[in-house]
């Protein structure tokens, strides 16, 4: 008896030691793309060639400050921060109202409503890019200047976000017991005193869950913000990093300086909000 | 006789109140649903229908479409060969994803499981890549792929071995596969992030309760684990597919699609004629075409995932 406790005790830390073995290995091969980004940001052009890998000793801060001392790099950094501001605060408002009537409301063809929103799922942006962009030239064509503007950036992709959104938002909605309406019905609340004073301070959570999501979504995007915007002084970080690469992809410290650049805000980002982006991820998975 | 006219003043009373009642009711749904309709419709919906109309034009975008052709652009698309290379790209992606991508997904995520100290740590550091920008995802492996074994680390390791410096991103063989290395070490964190949602929603007391009964670990996981996380594998797959049929960013700053076409996807062939060459009915019917395999595909795919309830979990 006591032989076979011990037995299996050993094989428990085998089997500990052993996944952690493997866990380790994946956190290296994820680690290594950074780390290099991060080395070559602090190198300058010459060591780059000479000593690609190694530690950079001393660090040169020259690229980073080069990048920083840029207006370039801070217009883009303002575009990108007015167009996640527009998107997230549009998706949170124009998704939270319609959450609502879809968790908490009946009304007739509500179900062939609904239907409509979850076809969006199927049709990612990236499908739909050349339709969109026949849309956007008949606004500007009708006056409404969509092509080239932050406006149009903003509502494509505020756009594309209202299907998976709504469906996020409503699995959270749902969830609030019945009880409540009923109680606030009877203490001589309407639809939009429960929807105001019961339900959304409630659901700050999920609010926050879905704005985290899109506000990641949106600083990253390439696609709308290539198609849409011609002027440089409209580019956001994305489109910033993808016109540096080609310009100066010969010059691999400068790019990695800009790429490390652009991806500090959203590391920075994620470590605050990671609780906030997971619960909407897999809430949306879960529901969807 | 005094009670009685006062039943028809109460239901009239009642009627009263209630109508603006229901005014209101509908004025506020109407109200709420509203923004989100009209985007939904301008951004969405019309779109699909304003390309339909256009695929069936020879057009370059100047001036208005006035070439009508049918279905000529749909006909073309079908006869050409870089057309079914994108498609069969497309399907290595979702072979390549749905064999290796998911599985290593599942694997980390029952690795890491329910308690194992520093759990919390490892999922943040999966789940980091998924949050990085395809631009800036593309640009660090273009750094790792660099064919130089003076500056490219694979070939550094590679040349280090014995070996000669490959051409990770330049060879028509390795391409695909160089550029499915890049998505997975982005998108494996999301896939294994729900899976360990999934693995949470299992009741630890189930599988405690067959290990009593003598089930071994690889038996726990094929009998308790697998079956109980249908839902999540699901969802996983369905998202993984659509994500591959609508690949670009990364494929187009890595390779553009090359070389000779050896990388390119749907979304790579329908950008180049779009935005590139700018033959937009052509362009349009691209998207047609996309248009119809992702609905197709999310047709099928929920009816045949629907029917075996016992297989899709709880």
């Amino acid at each position: 008896m006591h032989t076979f406790t011990l037995s299996r005790s050993t094989q428990n830390l085998i089997t500990r030691v052993l996944q952690y073995l493997i866990l380790s290995i994946v956190v290296v091969i994820i680690f290594v793309p950074v780390v290099i980004l991060i080395f070559g940001s602090l190198k300058t052009t010459g060591e780059m060639y000479s000593h690609p890998y190694t530690v950079p000793n001393p660090p040169h801060w020259e690229n980073l400050i080069g990048i920083l001392t840029t207006p370039t790099f801070w217009v883009m950094l303002r575009n990108s921060l007015l167009v996640m501001a527009g998107t997230t605060g549009g998706v949170v408002f124009v998704c939270g109202l319609a959450a609502f009537v879809f968790a908490r409301l009946d009304f007739r063809g509500k179900n062939w409503i609904f239907n409509l929103f979850t076809l969006g799922l199927m049709f990612p942006i990236n499908v739909a890019i050349l339709p969109v962009y026949f849309v956007l030239r008949q606004l500007n064509e009708m006056g409404i200047q969509m092509i080239d503007s932050l406006w149009g950036v903003i509502l494509v992709q505020l756009a594309f976000q209202i299907s998976g959104n709504i469906m996020i938002l409503r699995g959270f909605f749902t969830a609030i017991p019945a009880e409540l309406q009923d109680a606030a019905y009877i203490d001589g609340c309407n639809n939009f005193d429960f929807f105001w004073r019961i339900l959304l301070p409630l659901a700050r959570p999920a609010l926050a869950a879905v704005a985290a999501l899109t506000m990641i979504v949106s600083w990253n995007d390439l696609l709308v913000p290539l198609v849409v915007l011609n002027s440089d002084d409209l580019w956001t970080l994305p489109l910033g990093t993808m016109q540096f690469q080609g310009q100066y992809g010969q010059d691999l410290a400068l790019v990695s300086a800009f790429v490390a650049l652009s991806a500090i805000p959203t590391i920075v980002f994620y470590l605050f909000a990671e609780r906030q982006i997971v619960s909407g991820l897999t809430a949306g998975a879960v529901k969807g | 006789m005094q009670p009685l006219p006062a039943i028809p003043n109460l239901l009239k009373l009642k009627r009263v109140s209630g109508a603006p009642r229901r005014l209101q009711d509908t004025l506020l749904i109407a109200l709420f649903l509203l923004p989100a309709l009209i985007l939904f419709l301008l951004f969405v919906v019309y779109p699909i229908f304003r390309s339909l109309y256009f695929s069936m034009y020879d057009w370059n975008g100047l001036g208005p479409a006035t070439d009508f052709v049918g279905l000529q652009n749909f006909k073309d698309i079908l006869a050409d060969t870089v057309f079914s290379k994108a498609l069969w790209n497309v399907l290595w992606i979702v072979i390549f994803s749905l064999g290796l991508q998911l599985p290593l997904a599942l694997a980390l995520a029952v690795l890491v499981g329910r308690d194992l100290p520093g759990r919390a740590l490892f999922r943040a550091i999966f789940f980091m890549p998924y949050v990085l920008s395809e631009v800036n995802v593309a640009i660090m492996w273009m750094l790792l792929y660099n064919t130089d074994p003076d500056r490219g680390l694979l070939n550094a390791i590679v040349v280090g071995l014995g070996g000669t410096p490959v051409a990770w991103l330049g060879d028509t063989k390795i391409v695909l596969l160089a550029v499915f290395v890049a998505l997975t070490w982005k998108y494996f964190g999301f896939h294994m992030l729900l899976y360990l949602a999934g693995l949470q929603n299992i009741p630890a007391e189930l599988e405690e309760a067959a290990r009593i009964d003598g089930a071994s670990r690889v038996q726990n996981f094929y009998l308790i684990t697998l079956p109980l996380l249908g839902g999540t594998i699901k969802t996983s797959v369905y998202m993984s597919v659509l994500g591959s049929i609508q690949q670009f960013i990364l494929v187009w700053i890595m390779t553009k699609g090359g070389p000779v076409n050896a990388s390119e996807t749907l979304a790579t062939y329908m950008y180049r004629f779009g935005f590139v060459r700018f033959e937009l009915g052509y362009g349009s019917a691209v998207a047609i075409y996309m248009f119809t395999i992702c609905l197709i595909f999310s047709l099928i795919y929920q009816r045949l995932t629907r029917q075996p309830d016992y297989l899709t979990g709880l």
